[in-house]
């Protein structure tokens, strides 16, 4: 079992308060991911999870034991630092071994633990040799084997495919997926690539200055997002912030007017809004369609178009000056200053009110996360 | 790495383009040659002009008290050094004092290095405090040593010394090679904390929290991480006190004058008195000589053990 619960976690650095409060639950066997823009302190939370930082007030329980206090080493974890942390003096081999040499192991079992860490990593061959003769991707392994030969309960990840390149990242991201479904682990994971959180993570937990945002599976974030935070931060492009007023609110939804010119009618409920409110409408540029400027009424004129070759994003310029994106088809054809028109697809669309919270938005039977 | 397409206008050959890869070979390293030629010119004459002077005084009977009387005596010079009851005292205490200062420079400016790298109140202030004593002149930093420090009379010891009671130590009479060794170590000790306290702003802070998490103490981290990351810079710190340390002179002549006896004279003081207090210089130049060839082992024997490690790139 390891479950960790954390209650009203505080951490101050002198006058300055990195973690303003933190409630959260990681359960058995989950991949958690914390994720957040920089200075958000998602890394300041791990390392007070690690015990690396002593906590201002609040609580730390692994499996019901308070460890809020208790030494690193004695908290049944393992991390894999960002710059991997590899002792340069050491070979692999007593890398792997340093913490059960320590802690007094005997031999032959540390030799035992060690070579089946090396067995799951494929690092059999490059045991005797120095972290200086291995590439990134290898000196990551044996990162995360001196992790596992700990048999922690919780393994912590800082930011571990940081210092590797694009193509490098993508495989080792694939090989931490299929380790954590082999050792069926429990996992921390601290990134700000929201790539690696979307697939790596069971459940993701989106940080910003010192607060947690949501906390939910990778798709709730993306489709139910709680405030406009969650949703500009989820989803690249970004999604598309456009300002309004409400024009009405009833039974049937609310209907906004945009500052750039079209009147919409949207299925959210709200029982807060009253017309005249201001209001954010969000869209995700893979929600709205481009066609010809007569056949909507959401006129624009088209900037930069950049061709990925499975897709295509627009960026877009608004009557109002407030940019936005459009992914649109790999072939799409358009011309720099062209105009045309927009048409969103409203039952994806997002509401926001003035102070950035989310409107709710009808859930489809189908879609009940 | 072809340079023949520039115009190179200070080589007026350079109008003839060389034809093949060879001929152009031969010309860049003719080229390279004249251009290192004036400083290795220098350098000889510098060196070696002095060095056949003192090896042809060194096989002549050449004492500035008989002028004139300069007959060629072959090794006789490097015998009555060698056998010399000096000799044997030198080297001694050439090897003490050598030994004695690396080991504690190397072992208190660890120590010095790993306190002053955890914050605190002040510590650019005790940094350079810690510093300053290389920067005194080694004359001086004898000088107030002998005069105001271990002085039996005046001396902040002696004051010490009488406040507990007890009776002040003639430390110069006493404990000469002790006396020495701690004067020259307060000058070296700093040498060895700013390189090793530079040295430990390059440990990976990482480093530390990993082997925290595996279990390490202090103590551990201590002998596992920091002194392992340290071996380098502690190589730097060997290597070039060794060369300093073997020609200590100021020192000794400031303070003990090489006495009592022979007790504090190292071979920089013994060939120092054999030329200059017995004005022989045909035998100055014979322990000058040994001392060349002492100091070539010292630095063949260094370069083997601990050059390999400093060009082993990590």
């Amino acid at each position: 079992m390891s479950d960790l619960t954390i209650r009203n976690l505080k951490k101050s650095f002198e006058d300055i308060h990195i973690i303003k409060g933190i409630d959260l639950d990681i359960k058995d066997h989950e991949f958690v991911v914390f994720v957040g823009p920089s200075g958000c302190g998602k890394s300041t939370l791990l390392r007070l999870i690690a015990g690396l930082e002593e906590v201002t007030s609040g609580s730390i329980q692994l499996d019901e034991r308070d460890i809020t206090d208790v030494a690193p080493a004695k908290r049944d974890l393992a991390m894999v630092f960002q710059s991997y942390a590899l002792y340069p003096h050491m070979t692999v081999r007593k890398n792997m071994s340093f913490a059960l040499d320590l802690a007094g192991i005997d031999k032959a079992e540390i030799q035992r633990k060690v070579e089946d860490a090396a067995k799951v990593l494929e690092l059999g061959p490059l045991l005797e040799r120095k972290p200086k003769a291995l590439s990134g991707g290898q000196r990551q392994r044996v990162a995360i084997g001196r992790s596992i030969v700990r048999n922690p309960k919780i393994f912590l990840f800082d930011e571990p495919l940081s210092n590797l390149d694009a193509a490098l990242r993508v495989l080792m991201r694939l090989e931490l997926a299929r380790l954590h479904k082999e050792l069926n682990a429990t996992m921390i994971y601290v990134t700000h690539d929201q790539v690696e959180a979307m697939t790596l993570a069971d459940k993701v937990v989106v940080l910003n200055a010192g607060r947690v945002e949501q906390v939910g599976s990778p798709l709730e974030l993306y489709h139910h997002p709680v405030n406009q935070f969650v949703a500009g931060f989820i989803g690249t492009p970004k999604m598309a912030f456009l300002k309004g007023t409400v024009k009405a609110v009833s039974n049937a939804g609310v209907t906004v007017a945009l500052d750039c010119g079209p009147h919409y009618q949207l299925p959210h409920q709200s029982t807060s809004l009253k017309p005249g409110d201001d209001i954010t409408f969000g869209i995700r540029p893979e929600n709205i369609e481009v066609v010809a400027a007569d056949q909507s009424p959401f006129k624009v004129r088209l900037d930069v178009t950049e061709h990925l070759g499975a897709d295509t994003y627009c960026y877009i310029k608004l009557a109002n000056g407030e940019m936005m994106t459009v992914r649109a088809p790999g072939d799409f054809m358009a011309d720099y200053g062209q105009n045309a028109g927009l048409l969103p697809d409203l039952s994806q669309a997002h509401l926001f009110d003035a102070s950035g919270k989310t409107i709710p938005r009808p859930r489809p039977p189908a879609q009940a996360a | 790495m072809s340079i023949s397409s520039l115009p190179a206008e200070g080589t007026a050959h350079a109008s003839t383009p060389p034809v093949t890869v060879h001929e152009e070979r031969q010309r860049q390293s003719r080229l390279s040659l004249a251009m290192v030629s004036p400083s290795v010119a220098v350098l000889l004459v510098w060196m070696a002009v002095p060095l056949a002077m003192t090896i042809y005084f060194s096989l002549i009977r050449y004492n500035l008290l008989y002028p004139g009387d300069n007959d060629f005596v072959g090794l006789e010079n490097f015998y009555f050094f060698l056998t010399d009851e000096g000799f044997t005292a030198g080297m001694t205490n050439t090897l003490l004092l050598v030994c004695s200062v690396l080991l504690i420079s190397v072992v208190v400016g660890v120590l010095i290095a790993v306190l002053v790298d955890t914050s605190f109140w002040g510590r650019g202030i005790v940094r350079v405090l810690l510093i300053s004593p290389f920067f005194i002149m080694p004359t001086v930093s004898a000088l107030v040593w002998k005069n105001l420090l271990l002085h039996p009379v005046s001396g902040v010891f002696a004051a010490v010394w009488r406040f507990f009671g007890a009776e002040p130590i003639d430390w110069f009479a006493t404990y000469p090679m002790e006396a020495i060794i701690l004067i020259v170590s307060w000058q070296w000790v700093p040498f060895a904390v700013l390189l090793l306290m530079t040295a430990m702003q390059s440990l990976d802070q990482e480093q530390k929290d990993a082997a925290r998490l595996d279990g390490a103490g202090p103590v551990a981290i201590f002998w596992h991480i920091t002194l392992p990351h340290l071996a380098r810079p502690i190589a730097v710190v060997v290597m070039i006190e060794t060369i300093f340390l073997l020609s200590i002179f100021a020192e000794i002549f400031t303070t003990t004058g090489g006495g009592p006896g022979y007790e504090t004279t190292n071979l920089a003081y013994l060939i120092y008195s054999q030329a200059l207090l017995q004005f022989d210089v045909g035998l100055a130049s014979a322990g000058g000589l040994v001392a060349v060839l002492l100091a070539n082992i010292a630095a063949f024997i260094l370069i083997r053990m601990i050059g390999k490690n400093l060009t082993d790139k990590g």
